[in-house]
């Protein structure tokens, strides 16, 4: 068996293997649901019960046999399932949108623009809440994505442009169009202080860094009473105004409403409008400024670096600086996203910026396509969009997230939409 | 001063226990995280998740089998809890590496390592599922002090959970070296993480001694988990994360593939994060324990007993 190749091949090699060489197919399943029952008869058919001081278990085998049934099937039609899951076509991007890519960009962004309109207050909503979403997995593509740098505490970035703008309207009274720059630079700036040091280790020891540095700002938070309110986080924080026109019902001292400012009655209907505008102009933005920067030799370097750092130190790259910059612009649009969500909720709390967020940005882009932006944002869309529609089974929420992240790694590492890039093949 | 300084010893003394007994944990799951590393490279990130699975089972074995009633000697349940805990832990161990990291081999190094926090994920709301997300406390089997004494005053104590904690990894540590050091298969582990490829050339079944590595690490990792349920008297399903990090940081500190490296480096740790939170407000001794991590990674990166990892083109 071949192990020197490429991962999707050397997936496909090790499962028709492993099927050529059972040859009984209904003894492998039957063995890896006898498997399955060992795995799950403690954990799932056993529940333990606090009453009082005394633990008492309550058997219930129904998950397991579940369990045991679903291995046995998916086991037994391995071979047929496989086949089905290679027939699925790969679309790529040119393919996906052809050559009126900017045609097709512009229907969006109209769409975009007139939903709110037209669209129900809680739809609107959760629109907002999922293109918070789209902005971080935007960011973090450009670290994990371009530069190949896995960052698992990208969730502290967020966190500094949250309490950046928590803090500075709270003491100080700033205006969010004012924190929000301030908010993307101090994160910035976090994410070149840490990654001066850490860049230098190799992919998976900067992983754990990162990680490390993202509790580190957490339990930080969390614990400095003093400045942050530790757990109880930061209540009551001002919303951004519209040129100084505030969306509230009366005007604090100092400023009008926009209702009396337009003479028009009050309906909170528009603040819901005017955040969703927003988060939309802070993606457009952000699009905006990744696909410049791409193109420009910086970009380029980074998907050098990401491809080759040996290759690309002997070209005269200084690989430190490449991957600081990427490090630093991804850190900076988690601080706009952090602000943003500060202004959105007016309350925020250390609780929300555990290592599960970062997970979850991370399995956007993951599930997207590293490095593919349109890939990122439907992943994004989809992965917010999705459990707010199955509220019913949010508690497999996560679940499922775990699952796919590990099922995608197997069989399309590249992500859904996977980023084509220009190559030429030499002929055999 | 004069009050201080009487007290200064049996303070010692009493830090030192719990430190030890605390990084005799940490060892255990560092020795999983080490050799798996050693062997293929790549961190095992749901091994935290490994060592927290070990603790539900060891408890709900510990539970079926009436611990608290004591129809059962003690002895036998507390040694049936840890047979159940090793042998489901370690099937768990066998399965993840089998489904989840096998199909992944040989492919870009990120790859294994973003499956792996998926499966960090999955294992944790699973079990969530089955056991819910609250504490589940854990009948106080061995309540009681192995001695104690007054040290100028001061008490100092050694609790049987503490020593039995302390005692059993020891005995597994020494197993373990000579295992290693020994058997057959513990010189084709030494074998693989020398040179994966020339063992293979050899005749050695490497996929058999990968498997190996993930089940041996989930076994120690299982022992961990029911001995900390023991000790604590309560878990969750979210233990596991916040141990899994430490015991890495235990595994790079002593130097990662080394696995004398992982068991001092456990009680390293161990040490640091007792004395930490003897000096400092308590909330900040995972800052400690985190804070070393990345000090550890950007001064000496091979760890204390480890070897220079030099990249080949």
């Amino acid at each position: 068996m071949a192990v020197q190749e490429p991962s999707p091949r050397t997936a496909a090699t090790t499962t028709t293997a492993t099927t050529a060489d059972s040859t009984l197919p209904l003894k492998d399943a039957g063995l890896a649901a006898v498997l399955t029952g060992v795995l799950t008869l403690p954990l799932l058919g056993n529940h333990l019960i606090i009453d009082g001081t005394k633990t008492t278990l309550v058997t219930n085998y129904v998950p397991v046999l579940i369990a045991m049934a679903l291995v046995f099937v998916v086991r037994l039609l391995r071979g047929p399932l496989d086949r089905a899951l290679a027939a699925i076509p790969r679309p790529r991007l040119p393919a996906a949108l052809g050559e009126r890519q900017g045609l097709w960009l512009a229907a969006l962004v109209l769409a975009a623009l007139v939903f709110p309109f037209v669209a129900a207050r809680g739809a609107i909503d959760v629109l907002t809440f999922a293109l918070t979403y789209v902005l971080l997995g935007l960011g973090l593509n450009i670290v994990v994505g371009f530069a190949g740098l896995l960052d698992l505490g990208y969730v502290a970035f967020y966190a500094v442009g949250a309490y950046t703008y928590a803090l500075l309207s709270q003491y100080f009274g700033l205006s969010f169009w004012l924190c929000l720059p301030l908010g993307g630079l101090l994160a910035a700036l976090f994410g070149v202080l840490l990654g001066f040091p850490v860049l230098r280790l190799r992919g998976d020891y900067l992983a754990i860094v990162t990680l490390g540095f993202g509790e580190i700002i957490r339990l930080v938070l969390n614990n400095w009473d003093s400045l942050t309110h530790g757990p109880d986080g930061i209540n009551g924080i001002d919303r951004p105004t519209l040129f100084g026109l505030t969306f509230t019902k009366r005007a604090p001292e100092g400023h009008t409403t926009f209702f009396d400012f337009l003479g028009i009655p009050f309906d909170s209907q528009y603040a819901v409008i005017f955040l969703y505008l927003i988060a939309l102009a802070l993606v457009l933005f952000t699009l905006f400024v990744i696909n410049r920067l791409i193109r420009m030799p910086v970009g380029r370097a980074w998907e050098a670096l990401r491809e080759d750092e040996i290759a690309c130190r002997s070209l005269g790259l200084n690989p430190t600086l490449v991957k600081l910059s990427a490090f630093a612009l991804g850190a900076f649009f988690a601080g706009l996203a952090g602000c943003f969500y500060a202004a959105r909720l007016g309350a925020i709390t250390p609780e929300s910026f555990t290592f599960i967020e970062s997970a979850v940005v991370l399995a956007i882009v993951v599930l997207g396509g590293m490095g593919s932006q349109l890939g990122v944002i439907l992943a994004a869309l989809a992965l917010t969009l999705l459990p707010e529609l199955a509220r019913e089974f949010s508690e497999y929420r996560m679940l499922v997230f775990g699952l796919v992240m590990v099922l995608m790694m197997i069989w399309r590492p590249q992500g859904l939409l996977p980023a084509s890039r220009p190559r030429l093949e030499l002929p055999q | 001063m004069n009050e201080f300084l009487p007290n200064f010893l049996p303070q010692l003394t009493q830090q030192l226990i719990n430190g030890l007994s605390l990084g005799s944990i940490y060892a255990l799951i560092a020795i999983g995280y080490t050799m798996v590393y050693g062997i293929i490279g790549m961190i095992n990130f749901a091994h935290g998740e490994i060592y927290m699975i070990g603790a539900y089972v060891g408890v709900v074995t510990l539970t079926a089998l009436g611990a608290a009633s004591g129809t059962l000697p003690l002895t036998l349940v507390l040694a049936g809890a840890l047979v159940a805990a090793i042998v489901v832990t370690a099937a768990y161990g066998w399965t993840v590496e089998r489904v989840a990291y096998r199909p992944l081999r040989g492919g870009p190094r990120l790859v294994p390592l973003i499956s792996a926090i998926g499966m960090s994920i999955f294992l944790q709301n699973y079990v969530q599922l089955g056991q819910g997300a609250r504490d589940v406390s854990v009948p106080p089997l061995l309540p009681g002090n192995l001695f104690s004494v007054e040290i100028g005053g001061f008490p100092v104590s050694l609790s049987v959970t503490r020593a039995l904690i302390i005692g059993v990894t020891v005995v597994l540590m020494i197993a373990l070296t000579l295992y290693i050091g020994r058997s057959r298969m513990g010189r084709a582990c030494r074998a693989c993480s020398e040179d994966m490829g020339m063992a293979r050339l050899l005749g050695i079944d490497t996929d058999r001694v990968i498997s190996f590595t993930f089940v041996l690490g989930a076994a120690l990792a299982a022992v961990g988990g029911v001995l900390i349920g023991l000790s604590i008297g309560k878990i969750n399903p979210f233990i596991g994360f916040v141990v899994g990090v430490k015991a890495f940081t235990a595994a790079v500190l002593g130097g990662i593939g080394s696995i004398p490296g992982a068991m001092l480096g456990g009680v390293l740790l161990g040490l640091t994060e007792t004395f930490a939170s003897a000096f400092l407000p308590t909330e900040y001794k995972d800052v400690v324990a985190f804070s070393l991590l990345v000090l550890v990674l950007l001064f000496r990166p091979t760890g204390l007993l480890g070897k220079p990892d030099i990249e080949k083109v």
